[in-house]
């Protein structure tokens, strides 16, 4: 029985906080946006999609030509969900209004990551449920390929809501690819994504995800994330692309012992784009451990880069590395580490640094004869380069292709 | 007459504002290697890296000939591409950029898969391939990525700043034949085309290459010309102070 008391209580809760101002980010207006979406019918062949649509998922990572590489595959456009499948038993794959139907357990698993009162956008989703993801590995279960999430925006103003559960049963390993990704007629469109990961004993969780939106696109993503006893959550975030506004700040809670927490993110912000991204993690759990790395590169935009990490529990360890380089105009990078120990016996450290391209650095790979610009290109290639591990065979490859592709773009 | 490699000519270099050479004149030619001794900090550095280009390095006067060419107007990665090429004394960290990275750009395309392999083998540093470059390298380590670097780049003019400093004795074997093979020391004198400017404070790799001129360079200027080895013994001997006594 879904439990009706309490989604009552969930949508006053989210009333309370329909005007209530992000923390972070300017503020959006959210009725300068449409907020319901035509249906868009059901493609039990993906390789009907319009072609423009198939280029732009496949610029974000997801591919709908072989999904041979694919453990399962789910695509939202606007509000629909068009295609779901899973190719293996232990993964489930579908929409979270069909997982809603499915199980009434699920229900429970609503807002428990994320504040439905955080904010205006939370509460948005809430109050405005467009559908969303529902991924989950069964106990045990472990995806041999990643699983590949789009959620694609195809109408004109459409504020997309969006609301994903992610689920990793004890013992399991999931991979999952998310792109999210507009039409390229680059309109007006806004994205609001709530996603929720549990992650359960012993399971593993990596999430890779790659935005690829368009100049005019706003964006709002609500990441929680909740980790048991000896969890593994990696997550690979790679933006190369302008966007007009996103901010986003994913916050990881490590309530089990000996969890393993991982945030990279690779940010390009060309002129014109304003971001403000963070992670957060919070070690509850006695000897967990953290990363939080970032790269940060701006052609003229505007990049805050925070991070954040609590120690409350004996032997916890935490680092986060955040280097931003001003490669050329007027950008800006705004770095804000912070760490927060509330006991002795943890160990946290923070290294950042913002600045140029060291000319001492250039003129090495010029006396090998490498010309100014080749010599640039190949020092901002090895900033972007970040090693990732724990990552399926091809995923790790298709993350280094990507930041490849775009760099042309920047350079 | 061998062909003349390179020609200093009445040369004069400041760096951030300060004089650091003057009136240093000298000529290698085509399968010479010369050799440069000095205290510390008296200009040795300053002069190689001048003749690669580094723009730090201003020439007040004089000029820089490269096989019949005046490069002084040229930039860095435009004498590398014309065959100049160098080992620095402390070249920098790149942080993600790895050795392999490297020693592939130095051949610009040039070199097989195949080849840049038997460099990186012959240079022992299999291990080190996949290191961000000069992170944390040891300073042989260091020694011996310049000059797999350098067999990838295959300069005919080969400037050398310490290659053996920090160097331990088994290595040290190991650099001086990589120098050798660098220099085209195996062949017979008249087919060797490529030149060296080796500095050395130890001498010790005069054990390994055939350096046929040897200079002292003290006070922004060279003070003494002359055999390498007669050089380096009064060096040992006597200090420095007594190379100015040769007059060349
Ligand atoms: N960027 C710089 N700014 C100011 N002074 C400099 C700079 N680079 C070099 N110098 C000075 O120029 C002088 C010559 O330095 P150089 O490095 O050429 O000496 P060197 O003969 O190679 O010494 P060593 O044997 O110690 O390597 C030194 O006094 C040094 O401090
Ligand atoms: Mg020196």
């Amino acid at each position: 029985m879904r439990d009706l008391n309490s989604e009552k209580t969930r949508k006053e809760k989210a009333k309370t906080a329909a005007v209530k101002q992000a923390r972070f980010g300017n503020d959006i207006d959210l009725n300068r946006y449409e907020h319901a979406a035509e249906n868009v019918p059901y493609y039990e062949d993906l390789s009907k999609l319009p072609g423009d649509a198939r280029q732009q998922m496949l610029q974000s990572g997801v591919t709908v030509d072989d999904v041979r590489q694919r453990s399962g595959t789910i695509i939202q456009m606007d509000h629909s969900v068009i295609h779901s499948l899973s190719s293996q038993a232990d993964i489930e794959v579908m929409s979270t209004q069909k997982a809603l139907e499915k199980y009434d357990w699920l229900a429970a698993y609503y807002w428990k990551a994320v504040a439905v009162d955080a904010d205006k956008y939370t509460a948005h989703v809430e109050l405005n449920p467009g559908n969303g993801y529902f991924i989950r590995a069964l106990p045990g279960g472990k995806s041999t390929f990643p699983v590949q999430a789009c959620l694609y925006i195809g109408k004109k103003n459409l504020a997309q809501s969006v609301h994903n559960i992610i689920i990793a049963e004890e013992g399991s390993e999931l991979h999952i690819i998310t792109g999210c990704t507009t039409s390229p007629r680059e309109e007006p469109a806004m994205h609001l994504g709530v996603s929720e990961f549990y992650i359960k004993k012993g399971a593993k969780i990596s999430f890779t995800m790659i935005h690829n939106w368009s100049p005019e696109t706003d964006v709002r993503p609500r990441t929680g994330i909740i980790i048991e006893d000896g969890g593994i959550y990696l997550s690979n975030y790679v933006i190369m692309k302008p966007v007009k506004s996103l901010q986003a700040n994913p916050l990881a809670r490590c309530i089990g012992e000996n969890t393993v927490t991982r945030f990279n993110s690779i940010v390009v912000a060309p002129p014109g784009s304003n971001m403000d991204l963070g992670s957060q993690v919070i070690l509850d759990g006695k000897g967990s451990r953290t990363e939080i790395i970032s790269r940060a590169i701006t052609t003229g935009g505007s990049i805050t880069a925070r991070g954040y990490i609590e120690g409350n529990a004996p032997d916890v360890k935490g680092h986060l590395e955040c280097r931003g380089l001003i490669l050329k105009g007027e950008g800006h990078i705004h770095a804000i580490p912070e760490l927060k120990g509330n006991l002795a016996g943890i160990d946290l450290s923070h290294e950042a640094a913002v600045g140029k391209i060291a000319e001492e650095e250039v003129e090495y790979l010029m006396m090998r004869g490498l010309t100014r610009d080749e010599a640039t290109a190949t020092i901002v290639r090895g900033f972007l380069h970040v090693d990732i591990e724990g990552l399926p065979p091809g995923l790790s490859q298709q993350i280094k292709q990507t930041i490849e592709d775009a760099e042309k773009d920047f350079m | 007459m061998a062909e003349t490699m390179l020609e200093i000519k009445d040369l004069a270099v400041e760096v951030a504002g300060r004089p650091i050479l003057h009136d240093v004149n000298f000529t290698i030619n085509a399968g010479e290697t010369h050799v440069l001794f000095g205290p510390n900090g008296n200009g040795k550095t300053t002069l190689l890296m001048t003749i690669m280009g580094a723009p730090r390095y201003k020439v007040t006067r004089g000029r820089i000939i490269f096989r019949d060419q005046d490069i002084l107007s040229l930039p860095m990665d435009e004498r590398a591409r014309l065959g100049i090429g160098m080992s620095m004394q402390r070249p920098p960290v790149v942080r993600g950029v790895k050795t392999r990275d490297m020693v592939t750009a130095c051949a610009r395309g040039r070199e097989s898969d195949e080849e840049l392999n038997t460099i990186v083998q012959a240079t022992n540093l299999t291990e080190l391939v996949e290191r961000d470059i000069n992170y944390g390298f040891s300073g042989g380590e260091i020694k011996r990525s310049e000059l797999a670097q350098l067999l990838a780049q295959k300069p005919d003019l080969i400037l050398l700043d310490e290659p053996e400093s920090g160097v331990d004795l088994v290595n040290i074997a190991l650099i001086g034949r990589l120098i050798n093979d660098l220099l085209q020391k195996k062949q017979p004198i008249r087919d060797r085309k490529r030149s060296g400017l080796v500095i050395t404070h130890t001498g010790h790799i005069l054990d390994y290459v055939d350096a046929r001129t040897g200079y002292v360079l003290l006070d922004g200027t060279i003070i003494c010309e002359g055999d390498p080895h007669e050089i380096l013994k009064t060096i040992v001997k006597k200090g420095y102070q007594e190379c100015r006594k040769c007059v060349t």
